[in-house]
């Protein structure tokens, strides 16, 4: 199948290198300590943070840190078929681990011994780029329920079809089977927390494909930060003295 | 943007819309670029000396932000002030919290902090008032002062190794009888140290909840000012929680805020 037309457009009309429109909103769950709700394109995704909280389980409880927790589901209204998945199916526990080992590396989780934080994260609507849609809505979750972290997190996917690098893929593309990465970056540090890969790639083009998805993060970075900005000038001239 | 979460009519819509642009105009001319976000670094003179605080991290020798928040500098010390965070206790602060369990010669209580609270049994006044040895038997009536789901005043006492500790050693503080319980987001209250007659808790209940939606800071003046204005207009108790009332609240404020700017 062609997944870049000869005229260098993608199916849904992209360029190779261009991302699908991002969207975010912070305090989209009244009750939770943070929430957001990110959108990448089709693909929507909200987050709950609750904590720091006192640890459920005594036994899971660590007395010079956090214990950070993370739940990912998918709606089942996410997708065109609708099914109805059993809770803690295989890709269900994969993806938690990964989004709570990557939020668990960017947390100063040793500032709140003997606490908790609770992240759920859904996916709303799924067009591919989830795992990345749900690291950045959890970024924003945590930062809006004030808990302090080394840098943000962010996230992007790229591919390679059509021998071409592909910018955040959709869908249709992901289920082309081809390459695709999901990186994961602290942009202000400049270190990689999170890299996946599906099939295989040569060396050379891995690296094309990872400085793609890379810029991608920056980008989602760059715009996060805004959103970030604008809800806290909001909030403080809510506030007031 | 944080969104306000009422339905509410187009003039509404319009009415809010210009009495927090209002409020958004008073603050900005008093400080522009001070808020931060996570990983954004902090312009300190290094010659001076920096003492880091809360909310600040050191990368490369340069101060960066890990909350997103409002930067505060006294003297050396340079810290960030979150806006949005779990309450943190501080020694003499003065907290309600609910009993969770009863324990052996403690209470464990929740205050909406990160860790539960402990208020010892020999760190309490009885109530028959009478200053002595706690004995076994005091242990066993543990029940007959506080028992599970109570809500409970008490001050901070300090970290212990165990954790948090509280105190009761007046009269002023102990069981809450009567009233509600509302929790809102520790950065809109501030310091506050008288209560309200019970007969108007309904209506100051409500106050606080209207305030907590606007994100509006909550202090006892502003409280009894929402609930004078709420007597004024005539207005059902449970009419203050609709979107009208709460535009009524957004625009009395902005009122408030320029006018006690002017006299300054």
């Amino acid at each position: 199948m062609e997944y870049v037309s000869p005229e260098g457009l993608r199916l849904d009309g992209r360029r190779p290198m261009e991302m699908r429109q991002i969207r975010a909103e912070i305090g989209a769950v009244s009750k939770a300590d943070g929430s957001a709700v990110f959108e990448m394109g089709n693909t929507k995704v909200i987050a709950a943070v609750y904590g720091p909280r006192e640890v459920q389980n005594r036994s899971q409880q660590l007395s010079d840190q956090a214990l950070v927790r993370c739940e990912y589901s998918m709606a089942n209204f996410s997708t065109g078929d609708r099914m109805r998945k059993p809770k803690g199916d295989r890709r269900s526990i994969e993806i938690s681990l990964v989004i709570r080992q990557t939020m668990e590396e960017c947390i100063l989780t040793h500032l709140m011994p003997r606490s908790q934080i609770d992240i759920y994260v859904q996916v709303l609507q799924a067009d591919g780029g989830t795992r990345s849609a749900c690291i950045n809505a959890a970024t924003l979750a945590l930062a809006d329920a004030g808990i302090p972290m080394r840098d943000l997190v962010t996230s992007c996917s790229a591919g390679y079809l059509n021998s071409t690098p592909l910018l955040d893929l959709n869908y249709v593309e992901d289920s082309a089977g081809g390459p695709d990465i999901t990186v994961g970056i602290l942009p202000k540090l400049d270190k990689v927390t999170l890299l996946q890969m599906d099939s295989k790639l040569p060396i050379d083009i891995l690296e094309n494909v990872m400085q793609l998805a890379t810029e991608g993060c920056k980008a989602i970075a760059n715009y996060i930060r805004e959103i970030l900005l604008e809800n806290t000038k909001e909030l403080e001239y809510r506030r007031g003295s | 943007m944080r969104g306000i979460q009422l339905q509410l009519s187009q003039t509404q819509k319009l009415r809010l819309q210009k009495a927090l642009e209002q409020l958004e105009s008073l603050s900005s001319k008093v400080n522009s670029d001070a808020s931060v976000t996570i990983a954004d670094s902090i312009s300190v003179n290094h010659e001076d000396g920096v003492l880091k605080g809360h909310g600040t991290a050191d990368l490369d020798g340069e101060v960066v932000a890990t909350l997103c928040g409002v930067v505060e500098r006294v003297n050396k010390l340079v810290y960030v002030r979150a806006l949005r965070s779990r309450y943190k206790p501080e020694v003499g602060d003065i907290v309600i919290g609910r009993v969770i369990e009863v324990a052996q010669k403690r209470w464990r209580l929740d205050i909406n902090y990160s860790q539960n609270a402990y208020l010892m049994l020999s760190a309490m006044n009885m109530p028959d008032g009478v200053q002595r040895r706690r004995t076994a038997l005091d242990e066993l009536n543990m029940r007959c002062i506080f028992e599970e789901a109570d809500v409970i005043c008490a001050e901070v006492r300090g970290f212990q190794h165990d954790g948090l500790h509280l105190q009761a050693r007046s009269k002023k503080y102990g069981k809450l009888t009567t009233g509600q319980l509302i929790t809102v987001h520790t950065v809109f209250s501030e310091e506050t140290k008288t209560t309200f007659p019970s007969s108007s808790t309904v209506w100051a209940a409500n106050a606080v909840r209207v305030l907590s939606t606007l994100g509006f800071v909550i202090t006892l003046e502003i409280i009894q000012g929402v609930i004078d204005l709420s007597l004024s207009v005539n207005l059902d108790i449970h009419d203050m929680l609709g979107s009208e009332f709460c535009v009524l609240v957004a625009e009395n404020e902005a009122e408030r805020r320029s006018s006690t700017k002017k006299r300054r």
